[in-house]
């Protein structure tokens, strides 16, 4: 069905995802690149080693989830917006997600927005924790979002009312 | 008339790339562009680009234009350009025929020519196809991202290959509503990252769905799509439709090479590069000496091998008049292995199948 929709199903999700283990440990990168297509700059952007794609250029990216400090560098390196960073080390209750987000206007912080799914409906409000768009990040902006722990798994993007 | 090392024909990705490593070989450049700008297609590219760091990966394709022509500054004692200049004749004397700005017309007898012309769009075949209100992809992203205008309110968008899905994308930047994206093949072309980029903004993707009919008096105003088989046939009852003021076109490119037919080139159709394309050899020369071709106009293809090409093309055709750099074996093996890397994958395999019906070995 992804090939027709392009909604990863629940399973292709959790293979990418960190154990919650590691996940409570802090913060920790979600690269959802799942077909072979010839791009590298996560490898490049990646100090750490933690993501590999190797020799052909072609091969999905993989994670080395213990080298990953969940710095952010790779998320608005990747031309595919396909990475965010999940962190569930600050609460029981709750989990911190980065996400890039290259849209107008930008949420503030302490604002209340929509968090949609990988279809885009809206599942659970989330705070908006944090923006950080530096020149670095070349226009494309990283927000940190605070959401209830039950939507780890299905949070993947935002909607800002106008 | 004027004389000339190497022209090149087209100041796009390929052509900027020939035109560079040609210069930095020693040849002297004349890049001819039909544009008040550089860049082709570069200039409305918002969108980073996929590849490598070697292909600019990562940065934005307005921004890989500026690179590039900066680069190609550098070089000034060996390029010179003549822009707003179309190059409407190619002769079996080895002449060129230039229009400058819409009057003056001129001859050049260059050394080598690297034709890099690039594409240009497909269309697709629905009653009312003409109505104000449908564009072809490439109008509504230079409208929007040249010229900062809307091209409208809500749009339906035609064609999942990454054309259509980076539209799409860059439309709901512009602050338009995207009702769906359709494809007639059963699956989505394009890259899908980009897929699901746009698929988690809330907009639907409907693969084996065709354009049935546009509906309007003055403009556009509602289209009627359907449901296709698998051999493309219109399936009845399957109805849907969208009130949209725009519908956008992005059914696939074909290369732009009327000016090496014309020059008399061997031609082949292959519809793995989408149309007809040169006859060429390992360094990019066609079936006439030494005219070389690069980028879409050899083969649709994506605009990181475009700029490969180019830099293997302009430094075949820079040698081939007497200007082999003294690193020529080095670069052509380091290009060669980065066009070897980019197809190397699932999505380089029609490419390598149609280059391999088009090469002279």
């Amino acid at each position: 069905m992804f090939e027709q929709t392009g909604i990863p199903s629940k399973d292709m999700i959790m293979e990418k995802f960190p154990l919650v283990d590691r996940i409570n440990r802090g913060p920790v990168a979600v690269v959802e690149c799942y077909k072979e297509i010839p791009c590298n700059p996560c490898q490049t952007a990646c100090k750490l080693d933690a993501i590999k794609v190797g020799t052909d250029i072609n091969s999905v990216p993989k994670v080395n989830f213990e080298n990953c400090s969940g710095c952010g560098i790779c998320l608005s390196k990747c031309p595919g917006l396909a990475i965010m960073i999940v962190d569930g080390s600050k609460s029981n209750y709750t989990v911190e997600v980065k996400i890039p987000y290259e849209f107008l206007p930008l949420p503030k912080k302490d604002e209340i927005v929509k968090g949609l799914d990988r279809e885009g409906n809206y599942i659970t409000d989330a705070k908006v924790l944090k923006i950080l768009n530096p020149k670095s990040f070349d226009r494309t902006p990283i927000i940190t979002i605070e959401i209830d722990r039950k939507y780890l798994y299905d949070i993947r993007n935002i909607k800002v009312e106008v | 008339m004027k004389e000339a090392d190497l022209v090149v024909i087209g100041g796009g990705p390929a052509g900027l790339c020939a035109a560079i490593s040609a210069a930095k070989s020693g040849s002297k450049v004349l890049i001819i562009e039909r544009n008040k700008d550089f860049g082709g297609q570069l200039v409305k590219q918002t969108h980073m680009f996929f590849g490598s760091e070697k292909q600019y990966a990562s940065t934005r394709g307005i921004d890989i234009k500026e690179i590039l022509v900066n680069e190609l500054k550098m070089l000034y004692e060996n390029v010179k350009v003549m822009m707003d200049s179309t190059v409407v004749g190619m002769y079996e004397d080895g002449v060129i025929t230039i229009l400058h700005k819409e009057d003056n017309y001129f001859k050049i007898k260059p050394k080598a020519i690297v034709v890099a012309t690039g594409a240009f769009e497909k269309y697709l075949a629905f009653p009312n196809n003409d109505l104000p209100g449908i564009y072809g992809a490439g109008a509504v992203q230079t409208l929007m991202n040249v010229y900062g205008v809307k091209p409208g309110k809500k749009v339906l968008m035609v064609g999942a290959g990454n054309i259509g899905l980076i539209v799409s994308y860059q439309l709901m930047q512009a602050g338009v509503e995207v009702v769906a994206i359709l494809d007639a093949a059963p699956k989505i072309g394009g890259y899908l990252v980009h897929a699901s980029k746009i698929r988690r903004m809330g907009v639907p993707i409907l693969t084996s769905h065709t354009v049935k009919e546009a509906i309007g008096k003055d403009c556009l105003e509602k289209v009627i799509v359907c449901k296709v088989n698998d051999k493309f046939e219109q399936i009845s009852d399957t109805e849907k439709e969208f009130n949209v003021d725009v519908m956008c076109i992005s059914v696939g490119l074909t290369p732009l090479n009327e000016l090496l037919s014309m020059r008399g080139c061997e031609m082949k159709y292959v519809p793995q590069l989408s149309g007809s394309v040169p006859v060429r050899n390992d360094n990019y020369e066609t079936s006439i000496e030494n005219v070389f071709v690069a980028g879409d106009a050899c083969g649709i293809e994506e605009a990181s091998s475009a700029m490969v090409e180019g830099y293997l093309a302009g430094l075949c055709a820079a040698a081939k008049i007497g200007h082999k750099s003294n690193d020529y074996e080095v670069k052509r093996a380091e290009f060669e292995k980065q066009l070897y890397n980019l197809r190397s994958g699932p999505v380089g395999q029609k490419i390598l199948i149609g280059i391999e019906q088009i090469v002279n070995r």
